[in-house]
């Protein structure tokens, strides 16, 4: 590993005039991504600033129009959290199967969001609660949709001298269920994560999310399926045909931990039952 | 770049002149000479590197020693009481939970933090709490059921 400086600021103020100074200065949150890159070679940054003492960003509030989860909330945090659980038990199951105990320890939610994998567990569910990502900088801040948020494989729209400070999360309106396909239980990465909101009224479908993980360079909304769904009923043949149509809104690639056509198809499987689960 | 780190280990205060690149599981073992704490894979994937942090299980491997300024950390060295085995690490001998021995600090550190908190977990969430700690030799029955019957015998919570 490369040598490099050290600075922990304790207040974003500081944070972010140590970063306009040193603009390739590589941020550490829980480090379980950077550190293994630092350690492979793939980052070798001169300056690493670590934002452990920025109490701020582990903020979590509560408000008339929903809920601010700090960036630096730890995935260990989210799962303990009474609020969240009672709020967002999908949410909170997705952080729950996230690595190891160990690992959500020192993890948290704005690093799973920017380290910006595609099979990132956070995403999809977040995505489907319609999160909205707030951005600061010396500039000021700007609030972005998450699903606008990502350009592309382990790339964001983050600019130079700008961080997570936290996410929002409107008050949710239906269930929201995640579920992930993958060969362990735990300690392993998503193959496919699909993560399916259905609000209803008088027994039909009046808002859906479909959001996919994995399944393409960058999480996204499956709207085709979506507007399938809305103002439905659900009944099995719109069940099957959901799962069609999101599996061929995917743009999965073959890689080590499945084949594109496999991804599809586990696509096509999980919508179904999510739906099923939500009937 | 070095700086000077200050922290609480096993309950004795440290102050140390660290390697910015050293890792909390390095300097533990070279710097305090604590060799229960285990280098497995290096990438947070085994669990045999597992401390507490805070009172947390963490993988030391993937947390930067420089980032514990303030930080009481625990490793299996600090888990005897007065001399005694913890009824845990005693557990663990009793239902045959070790046999190499290369995961066992891990386990007993992750195990730790799961009894804190649950003091009587059931099978399936001894399981899960473990997911992260891979043991080559025992196939987990006994390890799994040193923790749930540590969980059993020690009925107060505290003592864990």
């Amino acid at each position: 590993m490369k040598t490099f400086e050290h600075y922990a600021p304790d207040s974003i103020e500081e944070l972010l005039e140590m970063l306009k100074s040193k603009p390739n200065a590589k941020l550490i949150a829980g480090g379980t991504d950077l550190l293994l890159q630092m350690k492979q070679g793939t980052a070798q940054p001169e300056t690493v600033i670590s934002l452990k003492n920025v109490e701020e960003l582990r903020g979590f509030s509560v408000s008339k129009n929903g809920y601010r989860l700090g960036a630096g909330m730890t995935l260990r945090g989210i799962t303990r959290s009474n609020e969240l659980t009672q709020n967002f038990p999908g949410l909170v199951y997705a952080a729950g199967v996230v690595a190891s105990e160990q690992i959500r320890t020192l993890a948290t939610l704005g690093g799973n969001i920017c380290n910006a994998s595609p099979s990132a567990d956070m995403v999809p569910p977040l995505i489907a609660l319609d999160a909205v990502v707030q951005l600061v900088s010396n500039q000021g801040q700007r609030d972005l949709s998450l699903s606008d948020f990502f350009k592309g494989p382990g790339e964001s729209v983050l600019k130079s001298g700008e961080i997570m400070h936290s996410i929002f999360l409107p008050q949710p309106s239906g269930n929201m269920i995640y579920s992930k396909h993958a060969p362990r239980k735990f300690m392993d990465l998503a193959v496919v994560g699909v993560a399916v909101r259905l609000a209803k009224k008088n027994g039909k479908i009046n808002e859906a999310r479909v959001a996919l993980g994995a399944v393409g360079p960058v999480p996204f909304r499956a709207e085709k399926t979506e507007a399938l769904l809305a103002g439905q009923t659900l009944t099995t043949e719109l069940m099957l045909e959901a799962g069609e149509m999101a599996a061929g809104e995917c743009v999965p690639i073959d890689d080590i931990r499945g084949s594109a056509w496999y991804r599809k198809r586990m696509v096509k499987v999980h919508v179904r039952r999510n739906l099923e689960t939500l009937r | 770049m070095k700086k000077i780190i200050s922290f609480n280990v096993n309950g004795a205060k440290q102050e140390l002149y660290l390697d910015t690149r050293k890792t909390l599981l390095k300097m533990l073992r070279e710097d305090l000479e604590l060799m229960g704490v285990h280098l497995g894979c290096g990438g947070g994937d085994c669990g045999a590197c597992t401390v507490l942090l805070n009172g947390e299980p963490v993988t030391s491997c993937l947390v930067l020693a420089v980032d514990c300024e303030g930080a009481e950390i625990t490793t299996v060295e600090g888990v005897q009481q007065n001399s005694e085995l913890h009824p845990l690490q005693q557990s663990m001998i009793e239902k045959g939970g070790i046999q190499c021995g290369f995961c066992t600090p891990g386990m007993v550190m992750n195990s730790l933090a799961l009894l804190r908190e649950n003091p009587q977990p059931t099978e399936v969430e001894a399981r899960q709490a473990l997911s992260g700690n891979l043991c080559r030799c025992t196939g987990y029955a006994k390890i799994v059921e040193a923790v749930l019957d540590t969980g059993k015998t020690m009925t107060n919570s505290k003592e864990v």
